[in-house]
């Protein structure tokens, strides 16, 4: 039993930091915008939280840098694609890039340090109840976060007036703009929204995950955020789905090194990938579907005549 | 709302000045707008009118001159503030989104924050009051053009305006859609509303309109009683000079030529969920022969023209025949070497790719069918020869340019539209089909380019036109076949076919209907 719950958690920690980052991409694929640069934003996330963190000794201020920093990074691609109207895909793909080479060159002297780890949730009686106490009520801060704020983009996207603006927009643009809803304004608030998100799955991966700084720490998990948006349609109930299948998947490949099951590890982290082409196969034979929830306008620049 | 106090504007424009660039869209325009009234805006494509009344919603910046409503100054300064004023706006080019509801659409035109809900209510009531029914939870992609406009229009009417702006309203409507609109129009008139009518269609600007200012390359040339005016008259103001009349002479002996172009039982699956499937459809055309196909936009044509042209080749090889011979399994360049030639809708980036030049645009289409003349040993291009045909078909289409040999952008859409005509024409293909031949095209262009179709067909040709415009395939067929919902009707001898017929066909009436027509006729 123990084993299994110790199996569980592990995988919601494993899921935790995809979920984050997917859900923040999914607004932003939303509202129109296609921002490859995830994993570099993750990665700014993951130094920046580290960096806070160690030089000030609290992890809480270093989740609010985590998330600073993923925010202002993409305020760089924001500002690129948005108010220059860059090539989206070359834009976030040099974000990824920068950030990975940045993120090295700001944590030198950070590595081989211990860091400071946020603590799990510890509420007395509620977690020590067998079983689920631990599960529901033992975890760190930032599994809750991720719950919540699935369930936030949910009702906001689907129940509110901005968040039906906010699709419509990446429905098409050009209808958006002559209705008079400012498009820029909406995208620039998206991107950063994804900014944020992606700082903060950065910021649990050095303040929760393994709590040190490692050069390239994300180790392709943006990637993975990217192609789980795809993988879930652009509907973030299957975000949370397919984040926990991908942790499953990633943890469940740990497990068999570790007991020497002879599985090439590659095959196994190529599984998300793999997983994201079926999906991709079988939702694309139900084209209605796919109209309906794929963002029309998505990577497409937009310039407003004036 | 207090209707036509005497002699009130309701919105007066004055010197209102628009510069692109080099270009003068809109250049010192001054119009009034009377409560009560409804007033058209009449000129060709690019005469400015769409230019002018992005300035009044907002969407565009004037650089000079001022906009007065109810006798005040004011600065528009996006579509919010305009709805505000009382201005709505009913677009030419849609507005809407296709993934969401018609009840969402229109939610979000809304300032109020009240539920989607209240608002289908709302919009449901409003549709039906005025005879427009409207399904608010019916999703936009699956609805027809004239679906959609009333999306519109009861979208703008919910923001109860006093000023509505339809910017050429009918181009999408059947006669008969268009006459409901009319009466929806002249109902908001008797309602105290103002409605500025942008048209090029001068028959029904007489109809139903009170006045009219005229706009001829970004300036008013003059204001009118179109009641007092004729069609030719109102065609002349608009063109500044009389348009050439298209003359065709009967095609004789039609019924034994030879079929050049033949479709038979060609089908299509929809390759997108909101695009039409193709449904047993069978033509003939003959040498000597125009025929038209008519029909309302997005009811199949753009899916039947990429099977006839071969950028969707097909699985039955005998489906569509090019001068007796099996075409249906090549792709475009194999129907071009059989002798047919195509003229897509979109011109850039169909017809022709924008950033090369016409003379690399000619080479583009013909590489195959001219491979001796254009192409060389080895494969090497032979730009004097391109250059030499292409400034041919310059000169016998007359198009007009600023470069000895322009990028196809650079060409304005009329004669980028000669130029891709005469570009297929210069061949002397057997068979020509042609989709949407004068769209967005200067009168005196299109009636060029109508006149060449017929030239072409009455030298030996079979000429398919596929066209949204009546009055242009009343002027050039020899019969009308109507699309619908992805069927064809048998094509109509231009001697039975009247708007009314065709309109029927074009609103889903029974092809039996039409078979009926043209037994007793």
């Amino acid at each position: 039993m123990d084993i299994t719950v110790n199996i569980l958690l592990t995988i919601a920690t494993a899921a935790t930091p995809l979920l984050i980052a997917a859900i923040g991409e999914l607004v932003v694929e939303r509202s129109g915008v296609l921002n490859l640069g995830v994993e570099g934003m993750m990665i700014m996330g993951a130094v920046g939280g580290f960096g806070a963190g160690y030089l000030t000794g609290s992890p809480w201020i270093g989740l609010l840098a985590a998330i600073a920093l993923g925010a202002v990074f993409s305020l760089l691609f924001a500002v690129m694609t948005l108010s220059l109207a860059t090539n989206q895909v070359a834009t976030g793909l040099s974000l990824t890039l920068l950030g990975l080479g940045l993120s090295g060159m700001m944590g030198t002297s950070f590595v081989g340090q211990p860091g400071a780890r946020l603590p799990n949730l510890d509420i007395p009686g509620l977690t020590a109840i067998p079983v689920v106490g631990r599960l529901l009520f033992g975890q760190d801060p930032i599994f809750y976060i991720s719950i919540a704020l699935t369930a936030a983009v949910m009702w906001f996207l689907f129940k509110t007036r901005t968040g039906l603006t906010l699709r419509s927009i990446g429905d098409s643009h050009t209808s958006a703009h002559a209705l008079g809803i400012h498009v820029i304004r909406y995208r620039y608030l998206a991107v950063i929204f994804g900014g944020a998100c992606a700082g903060l799955a950065g910021g649990h991966l050095s303040l929760v995950y393994t709590p040190q700084w490692v050069e390239n720490m994300t180790a392709g998990r943006g990637w993975i955020a990217l192609a789980l948006v795809v993988f879930a349609s652009w509907r973030p109930w299957r975000v949370l789905a397919g984040a926990y299948i991908f942790g499953a998947v990633w943890i469940g490949q740990l497990h068999a090194q570790a007991f020497g099951i002879p599985v090439p590890s590659q095959l196994l982290s190529s599984l998300p990938y793999l997983a994201t082409i079926v999906v991709l196969v079988l939702i694309s034979r139900n084209k209605r579907l796919t109209m309906m929830n794929t963002p029309a306008s998505l990577g497409q620049p937009f310039v407003p005549d004036r | 709302m207090s209707a036509n106090q005497d002699g009130a504007n309701l919105l007066e424009v004055r010197g209102l000045t628009k510069v692109f660039g080099t270009l003068t869209a809109c250049d010192h325009i001054d119009l009034d707008v009377a409560k009560g009234e409804i007033h058209a805006l009449l000129g060709e494509n690019g005469a400015g009118k769409s230019t002018l009344v992005k300035m009044l919603f907002g969407t565009l910046e004037p650089n000079s001159g001022e906009i007065l409503w109810n006798g005040q100054a004011v600065t528009i300064t996006d579509p919010g503030f305009a709805k505000k004023l009382g201005i709505g706006m009913v677009f030419q080019h849609f507005s809407l989104f296709e993934a969401l509801t018609a009840a969402e659409n229109i939610a979000l035109s809304l300032e109020d924050g009240s539920p989607i809900s209240a608002i289908a209510a709302k919009a449901r009531a409003l549709s039906y009051s005025y005879g427009l029914p409207l399904d608010p939870q019916s999703l936009v992609g699956d609805l027809s053009v004239g679906e959609r406009q009333r999306i519109e229009i009861i979208r703008c009417l919910l923001q109860t305006p006093q000023l509505i702006i339809l910017d050429e309203p009918t181009s999408v409507l059947t006669p008969q859609e268009a006459d409901k609109l009319f009466e929806t129009l002249e109902r908001l008139r008797s309602e105290g509303k103002s409605i500025l009518y942008i048209s090029h269609r001068l028959e029904e600007v007489k109809r139903i309109c009170d006045r009219a200012t005229v706009l001829r390359h970004g300036k008013v040339v003059g204001h009118c009683n179109p009641r007092a005016e004729t069609a030719a008259s109102l065609a002349r103001m608009m063109v500044g000079n009389d348009v050439q009349a298209v003359v065709r002479a009967p095609a004789e002996g039609i019924e034994t030529a030879q079929p050049l172009l033949e479709i038979r039982a060609l089908s299509r699956k929809p390759a997108t969920p909101f695009s039409i499937p193709l449904k047993n459809i069978n033509l003939t055309v003959r040498a000597g022969e125009v025929i038209g196909i008519a029909g309302v936009a997005g009811n199949g044509q753009g899916e039947f023209f990429e099977s006839v042209s071969g950028e969707v080749p097909q699985q039955d090889a005998a489906s569509v025949r090019i001068r007796g011979k099996d075409a249906g399994g090549l792709g475009i360049t194999g129907r071009r070497l059989m002798g047919a030639a195509f003229v897509p809708e979109e011109r850039l980036g169909h017809g022709a790719a924008p950033r090369m030049k016409l003379s690399e645009n000619l080479l583009l289409s013909r590489h195959a069918t001219d491979g001796k003349v254009f192409v060389g040993a080895g494969g090497m291009v032979k730009s004097d020869a391109i250059y030499a045909a292409s400034q041919r078909i310059i000169e016998a289409m007359d198009v007009r340019k600023s470069a000895p040999d322009p990028e196809a952008a650079a060409l304005s859409g009329g004669n980028l539209q000669k130029f891709i005509v005469g570009r297929e024409l210069d061949r002397r293909p057997d068979v020509m089909v042609v989709n949407q031949p004068t769209w967005g095209v200067d009168a005196g262009a299109a009636a060029h380019i109508r006149q060449t179709l017929i030239g072409l067909a009455r030298s030996g040709s079979a000429v398919l036109v596929i066209s949204q415009d009546l009055d242009e395939l009343f002027e050039i067929s020899d019969a009308i076949a109507v699309m619908h919902n992805g069927e064809l009707s048998k094509p109509l001898p231009i001697a039975e076919a009247t708007f009314e017929k065709i309109g029927l066909l074009m609103g889903g009436a029974e092809p039996g209907h039409a078979e009926h027509t043209l037994e007793t006729a």
